[in-house]
């Protein structure tokens, strides 16, 4: 490729003659992300207090063991050590996939890695590897993520569906509307990625062929746009939907019946 | 009148220092209009490249404030005029005059992409059928002026100087308007992946935020792009599934 002959200069860490608060944004996502990291890691490692009447929190969802009819495979099997949770059998996969998005890499690269800290500010490394080699070439099993992402949307469509059942009888609490909210908003998310963009159509130079898959296509461009949006929206959501049953099922919030 | 003071640098090849003018400003007024009003009344040799004014040649692209922008598109009303306006070239490119920088080698890369190659006719008289649906996407990538800001604020290129591994967003931009042409036939992929050096974009989203076309680079061009080389290189199961599915691009 051709050479640039005349060398470049090489600003410092941080400078900038930026004249706007530009280092507002990364401290705000690091601030974010720190405190979800911080939250969900507690709350993986408690393992109780993630069920209260007919919900679950999505951070326990699916509950893979658990006592009686409620754990998919039975009671926790013997040679799982007691200070396994739940939870951390399964935050792997949906924090694999917020991991691998390509929303928030770009925005932990920067409050993260100062990678830079932000556009046209220096930086405090000289050397730079992208993602084209390890460790971040592990990146692109973004799509094998979004794969178990969707089955993990079917999952928590299902508790959606059960919070709407008090002992058999029909009914709505502000608990079913936060994990309804919670899942329109992972929906959201999750359906806007960029690697679903691509297999449902992107990968095509031509799709007028091919009116439906057209139309889905367009639908995920749409969410595909407000994708930060959605994917900050989410976090917050998650976490409050685990919140809000973790504090009725200790006694401190009341679960207030609308219907 | 009100006045404001412009700190611009001037210098040749990379030397040089940041000198400041004071100079009246009025309703209106862009950053070219006060850079020629120095150079009018106070800095006869200040050498800036422009030419329509009009934020469609792309040749006044510089750093506001240390932000790339085009000079003819900042109005100083969007500035905080209470302190020196700051104006330098470009810092990914090398460095020639005051505020003029060489971006020749852009020119010399974009010779390098493997150039538009249609599909045969699609008519026995030699034209081919488009829908309008499917060249519609690509339209977006046509807006480019080659202004070069989004290869400026790329720290690629910018902070790393890897200008010998990777072509920048700009380049991206143009590959993706051939590589998903409804008409062209080509192969870019391997390419973009071993001589372009497209893992080397970590997704910062600057090229998208300078952009004075307003394209959406990184989600319309580059990740695109990236999820095609994922197609190719990354991914067995869906290469798979589409030789089964027979699905044609």
């Amino acid at each position: 490729m051709s050479q640039i002959d005349v060398p470049l200069s090489r600003g410092g860490f941080g400078q900038t003659q930026r004249a706007d608060n530009w280092w507002v944004q990364p401290l705000v996502v690091f601030l974010g992300l720190s405190a979800f990291i911080a939250y969900s890691t507690w709350a993986a490692l408690q393992g109780q207090h993630f069920r209260f009447g007919p919900y679950l929190s999505p951070f326990y969802s699916p509950e893979l063991f658990g006592p009686a009819h409620e754990g998919w495979f039975g009671p926790n099997p013997r040679w799982m050590p007691v200070w396994v949770t739940g939870a951390m059998l399964i935050l792997w996969a949906p924090g694999g996939f917020r991991v691998t998005c390509y929303y928030y890499r770009g925005a932990y690269y920067k409050a993260f890695w100062a990678d830079p800290p932000s556009c046209s500010v220096g930086e405090p490394r000289k050397t730079y590897l992208g993602e084209r080699s390890f460790p971040l070439i592990l990146q692109n099993v973004h799509r094998y993520f979004l794969y178990l992402a969707l089955v993990f949307l079917v999952i928590l469509a299902r508790d959606a569906w059960d919070a709407f059942w008090f002992d058999g009888r029909f009914g709505i609490g502000v608990g079913t509307l936060v994990l309804l909210t919670n899942l329109v908003l992972l929906s959201s998310y999750t359906l806007g990625c960029h690697s679903f963009r691509h297999l449902v159509g992107g990968f095509r130079d031509r799709l007028a062929g091919a009116p439906a898959r057209k139309r889905v296509y367009d639908c995920v461009s749409c969410l595909n746009q407000r994708h930060m949006l959605f994917a900050w929206c989410s976090l917050l959501s998650v976490a409050f939907s685990d919140l809000y049953v973790r504090m009725c099922s200790m006694g401190i919030w009341t679960d207030w019946r609308i219907v | 009148m009100a006045t404001a003071t412009f700190r611009i640098w001037r210098g040749e090849k990379g030397q040089g220092k940041f000198q400041d003018y004071t100079s009246e400003v009025s309703a209106g007024m862009v950053v070219l209009d006060a850079v020629h009003q120095i150079q009018a009344e106070q800095a006869g040799d200040l050498a800036v490249r422009w030419n329509c004014k009009a934020g469609k040649c792309g040749s006044c692209s510089a750093e506001i404030n240390r932000m790339p922008k085009l000079m003819c598109m900042t109005r100083l009303n969007t500035l905080p005029l209470e302190r020196p306006v700051t104006v330098e070239p470009m810092k990914a490119f090398p460095h020639m005059r005051d505020l003029v920088t060489d971006v020749s080698w852009n020119y010399g890369l974009k010779k390098r992409i493997p150039k538009f190659q249609p599909r045969q006719p699609d008519a026995s008289d030699g034209t081919w059928r488009i829908a309008q649906e499917d060249v519609e996407r690509v339209q977006e990538f046509r807006k480019c002026i080659e202004c070069f800001l989004c290869q400026d604020v790329c720290h690629v290129l910018r902070d790393h100087h890897m200008h010998e591994q990777f072509i920048g967003p700009r380049f991206l931009v143009y590959a993706a308007a051939l590589e998903m042409h409804p008409l062209d036939v080509g192969d870019r992929v391997e390419s973009l992946r071993k001589d372009f050096g497209i893992g080397l974009c970590n997704i910062t989203k600057c090229c998208t935020k300078v952009c004075p076309e307003n394209i959406t680079i990184t989600d319309n061009a580059i990740v695109p792009l990236k999820e095609r080389v994922v197609d190719r290189f990354f991914d067995p199961l869906s290469n798979l599934f589409r030789v089964f599915s027979n699905s044609k691009t």
